[in-house]
């Protein structure tokens, strides 16, 4: 990737970077914020002519970046000749929008956040016309759709801003969705993401059976953005934003995303009878029903935004057509439509923000009152209806020759008539755009006094409308090199079909059309008056009506569902889980059916047998006596006891170690909480319910069971010979688990033992709220009320010894079982749960406040402590130059100690025992806290009461 | 030996289905436990059994081991069901603090005897 790919991906990240500035300039005032959006773009732009010249001799430009490769995904760029005609519209048109919005903006509006918001959209925009890859480009596709949200209900004060942001968005979101559907088909067809690759496949793609989906897919995408029929409802509501977003969004960039997606997947897609039919039926479906229904609307930028659907539809219907001369027309008219749809835009807001109304109705005559806005929007208007010597007479000449000779069904005349038809009300609405609000008679009752805005505000579409002549004039001079390269990208091919561009091409069918569209336009807006009452009167469905009922009737259905099955019964959530996996597991299994077994199942020895006797028994009995509580407990014990034995006889000694230290620490902990819920559990449930949950339980303790017999008798392939193998060269360790733990999958534990602490210090917090609430009084009176069933000796003398001796025996074994454990089974996790255990044998023998009293280290510090150590060995790797979390090691001889081995995976083990012991006691000492709230006597001293008195007592007595 | 641990799945991943079926936090933690139990199990027989070959290498010879991948996986395991048990009794707690009952369930005035409707969600 040479200079100009750096230069790619700057132009691509600069408006995301550039987006934090404005909201921070906004501080400096309007001016330096809109300076500052200026600057990326600017910036943009001048990096996007540097890459220009090479692009328009015909090189492609790339730069390449691996981001997620195992998935296909590549931060890839590339620049073409479309992507260098939509890039440039792109940040020109930014530059322009940025400019307007400066003076149009009122002064209560928030600018920087308005700023911020356009560059993100433009950033997005500019990605998705510049990615390489289509994953990529998804993203950027959605990234769109979710800042025109912002952008669109950035007058939050309004309601039909909001509402005309959510539907942008639930449309063009959904279409997002289809269009991932499609793209993901694509690229499995193709066999790679790059765009590069698919759009060269196109024969592959065009052959495969999946074609028709994705075509479908890719299709809903495209027309729900470009506001194709029957999604063109969302663009028209969407106007409710601020004029200059309408500009941008809804003739520059966003809609045009659509169309930009056909032209880019042309070449793949293209040229099939399924591609024709649906792509330029819904092209011309909408071009002239976006331009019949824009003749009607009295709201200047509706019309304006239902004459965009129709100048869509066009584009889109060039698209359609699947020839390579259409699709080179499209890219022109593409040049043509931004450039006099962004001043006719700019030109209705300029008349808004003088005015204070966009009702055609109540405007009229303003030519005397505002002569600069009269000039730009009249040749802006006379573009748009194709008037000669304007740039929209030479696109629109070319797409009715194009459509002069296309054949729809068997059919030469449907494409033709209707496309006159199109250009015709095209024709009506844009002199009735000139006619009704700038021609006719002054009036005297317009909502504010009109003139001609600040110079800042009409030299964006000023410069806009200059384009519009200049290209009319001389449009092989001022765009054709641009056309031709941009039209090559298209096609796919460097030798394009014979077109040119300039004003007269004789008398030629597409002439006479035109002249049909012209007069026949003038004479519908002569008529306009009578035509509007009948229209009016018409019925005709509403497209936001329609969309809210679908909505509504989605959101109740959903809420339904939601209701009936989420109803706050816990114990209905986990049945319906339960018996779904277990019935889609079933289905499953009568698919696959069952393999022969190819492992010889081992021998049972009676002693195993005495012990899944016991299991079993222990866990019928749990199930059956569950309601009296501590009886279960011990039961359980049972079951975790026999567990740990069948760790231990499989060949998992490190398992038996944690199962058992697990298992006390989980007794304790439910004896705890058992000591304030009730000590019995009602019978509550009828017969019926719990013998349908008797059947639910055997069906997935069924499942469960057939399923383990069955892997159990098949052979597996495991990763995990190449832990065995490099366990003791790579990680310096014999205990294979432990090196797994500490060295192999080092992050999953460093991850695990933050999951932990995490759920001490929940526990604590919760702890917290619950001792400051008010409901935690109520537990101090019924404390307060059973205090008489209290043992009399609860420190008892002998357990207090005894836990005092064995305190530092346990201790001792604790940092055994840790030093031991990279060789021997052992290890951080089981030494710190060792030690827990001797911590709690003291506050249960001692009591609460005696052991709290003697505790230096605080637990959440030691969970702290523990997660830095075992992050800082992991970060130690990387002054080695290694990954994070690669463990060194080696061995030390000190006479007269014994060879032995130090490893930096002891350290990080000294992190996992710090963060078990941390967590577990702090959960355990949190729960504790409870009872000494509830009105538990605080014991100073470590007994009930002092045996050393007894012995002076005693002595006292000798001395009598 | 296979039918062994199968069965002993299935018959803790039943016992604690049915419990945590139950109307109140205590059997609900109960029934978790047993589920852990049997999911740990289930991912540990997933290393296939073996008898007599931990995996600790033996310095001075050539022996085959069991898989210690899904002992590892096993370990952190136990040690986080743990500290999810734990939060999950804390939860229990505070609710019953808060409430007076330990019931499950937050429909409204529920009438005793009937805490669900009867009718199987399927």
């Amino acid at each position: 990737m040479g200079d100009e790919g750096i230069f790619l991906i700057i132009i691509a990240l600069l408006p995301f970077v550039g987006a934090l500035l404005p909201g921070l300039m906004i501080r400096a005032g309007r001016n330096a914020s809109a300076v500052f959006t200026a600057l990326p773009t600017g910036l943009a732009i001048v990096m996007l002519l540097i890459l220009a010249p090479a692009v328009m001799r015909g090189e492609v430009i790339r730069a390449d970046l691996d981001w997620l490769p195992a998935l296909g995904l590549s931060a890839s760029f590339f620049l073409d000749g479309l992507g260098l005609l939509f890039a440039g519209m792109i940040l020109g048109m930014g530059l322009l929008i940025t400019l307007y919005a400066r003076f149009y903006l009122y002064r209560t509006d928030p600018m920087g956040q308005f700023y911020t918001y356009l560059l993100l959209f433009q950033g997005a925009m500019l990605g998705i016309v510049l990615s390489n890859n289509i994953l990529l480009l998804l993203i950027f596709w959605e990234l769109t759709s979710l800042s025109s949200f912002l952008l669109i209900g950035y007058w939050k004060h309004l309601p039909e801003g909001r509402q005309g942001a959510r539907m942008a968005l639930a449309v063009t979101g959904a279409g997002g969705l289809a269009m991932i559907g499609g793209m993901l088909i694509l690229g499995n067809i193709a066999g790679s993401y790059n765009l590069t690759d698919i759009l060269a496949s196109g024969d592959a793609i065009r052959a495969s059976e999946w074609y028709l989906p994705a075509l479908v897919l890719i299709l809903i995408g495209a027309f729900t953005k470009s506001a194709q029929f029957p999604f063109h409802f969302w663009l028209p509501h969407a106007m409710a934003a601020p004029t200059p977003v309408s500009a941008y969004l809804h003739s520059a960039t966003m809609v045009k995303a659509g169309v930009f997606l056909l032209a880019r997947m042309w070449p793949a897609l293209a040229g099939t009878e399924a591609w024709f039919y649906l792509v330029a039926t819904t092209g011309l479906v909408t071009m002239v029903l976006g331009a019949l229904i824009a003749l009607f609307k009295d709201d200047l930028k509706a019309l304006l935004a239902f004459s965009t659907v129709s100048h869509l539809g066009l584009l889109t219907m060039l698209l359609g057509f699947g020839t390579r001369l259409a699709a080179i027309v499209a890219v022109f008219h593409i040049i043509n439509h931004l450039t006099f749809k962004a001043a006719l835009f700019m030109t209705a807001g300029i008349v808004d923000h003088e005015t204070k109304t966009r009702d055609i109705k109540r405007l009229g005559g303003l030519r005397h009152l505002m002569p600069v806005t009269f000039l730009i929007g009249t040749i802006g208007a006379l573009s748009m209806a194709g008037i000669p010597l304007f740039n929209g007479f030479l696109s629109k000449e070319m797409m009715l020759e194009e459509a002069a000779h296309t054949v729809w069904a068997g059919s030469a005349w449907a494409v033709p008539v209707l496309a006159t038809f199109g250009a015709l009300l095209s024709v009506a609405y844009s002199f009735r755009f000139i006619g009704h609000v700038f021609l006719g008679p002054v009036r005297d009752d317009y909502p504010a006094k009109p003139h001609d805005p600040p110079f800042g505000l009409w030299a964006a579409p000023g410069l806009l409308v200059a384009f519009v002549v200049a290209i009319g004039l001389f449009p092989a001079l001022i765009v054709g090199p641009l056309v031709a390269v941009a039209g090559g990208a298209v096609i796919g091919d460097t030798d394009l079909p014979y077109y040119s561009l300039k004003i007269w091409h004789g008398f030629t069918p597409a002439l006479w059309m035109s002249v049909i569209a012209v007069l026949g336009g003038l004479a519908l807006l002569w008529r306009h008056g009578a035509l509007d009452r009948v229209w009016t009167a018409l019925p005709r469905p509403e497209a936001k009506t329609i969309f809210d009922a679908l909505l509504d009737a989605l959101t109740r259905g959903a809420r339904g569902l939601s209701e009936r099955m989420h109803d706050g019964t816990l114990s209905r959530y986990l049945a319906i889980f339960v018996v779904a996996t277990v019935t889609l597991g079933a289905i499953a299994w009568t698919g696959g059916g069952v393999p022969a077994p190819t492992r010889a199942p081992l021998p049972v020895s009676p002693v195993v047998a005495v012990g899944w006797l016991m299991l079993i028994a222990a866990t019928i009995a749990v199930v059956v006596m569950h309601r009296a509580r501590f009886q279960a407990l011990v039961l359980i014990g049972i079951i975790g006891l026999m567990i740990s034995a069948g760790f231990i006889y499989l060949s998992a000694p490190d398992l038996a170690l944690t199962q058992i230290s697990v298992e006390t620490v989980t007794i304790m902990l439910l004896l705890l909480a058992l000591h304030f819920l009730p000590k019995t559990t009602p019978v509550e449930s009828p017969v019926a319910l719990r013998l349908r949950d008797g059947v639910i339980a055997l069906a997935a303790g069924g499942a469960v069971a057939t399923l383990a017999h069955t892997f159990l008798l098949q052979d597996g392939s495991s990763i995990s010979s190449y832990h065995l193998a490099n366990s003791y060269e790579g990680g310096g360790g014999t205990n294979v688990v432990n090196v797994i733990l500490v060295d192999f999958r080092g992050y999953d534990t460093y991850g695990e033992i933050i999951v932990l602490g995490i759920a001490g210090l929940v526990i604590f917090a919760l702890m917290e709220a619950l001792l400051s609430s008010p409901a935690a009084q109520r537990l101090r009176e019924r404390a307060a009320a059973d205090e008489g069933v209290r043992s009399r000796d609860r420190h008892p003398l002998m357990m207090v010894v005894a836990t005092r001796v064995m305190m530092p025996i346990a201790m001792v074994v604790g940092a055994y079982i840790f030093l031991r454990g990279h060789n021997q089974p052992g290890g951080g996790f089981v030494a710190g749960l060792v030690v827990s255990i001797a911590l709690l044998m003291q506050y249960m023998a001692s009591g609460f406040a005696w052991t709290q009293a003697r505790q230096r280290i605080g637990y959440h510090e030691m969970i702290g402590m523990g997660v830095i150590i075992a992050g800082l060995t992991g970060a130690g790797a990387w002054l080695a130059g290694k990954p994070f979390l690669t463990s060194a090691f080696g061995y030390f001889h000190i006479p007269p100690i014994e060879e032995f081995e130090l490893a930096t995976a002891m350290l990080f083990d000294l992190g996992v025992f710090l963060a078990v012991l941390g967590a577990v006691m702090l959960m355990l000492y949190s729960l504790s806290r409870l009872a000494r709230y509830a009105g538990e006597t605080v014991n100073i001293a470590p007994m009930d009461y002092d045996p050393t008195e007894r012995d002076d007592e005693a002595a006292a007595r000798k001395d009598d | 030996m296979e039918l062994v641990i199968a069965t002993s799945i299935g018959a803790l991943t039943a016992g604690g289905v049915y419990l945590i079926l139950r109307l109140r936090a205590f059997p609900v933690i109960l029934g978790l436990a047993l589920l852990s139990y049997a999911v740990n199990l289930f991912l540990f027989a997933s290393g296939r059994l073996a008898v007599n070959m931990p995996p600790v290498l033996d310095k001075y010879g050539d022996a085959s081991y069991t898989d210690p991948l899904p002992q590892a996986l096993v370990l952190t395991a136990i040690v986080i069901s743990f500290g999810m048990t734990a939060v999950l009794v804390m939860v229990a707690l505070g609710a019953f603090v808060e409430s007076g009952d330990d019931r499950i369930n937050t429909e409204e005035d529920a009438p005793e005897g009937d805490d669900e409707p009867t009718e199987a969600p399927r």
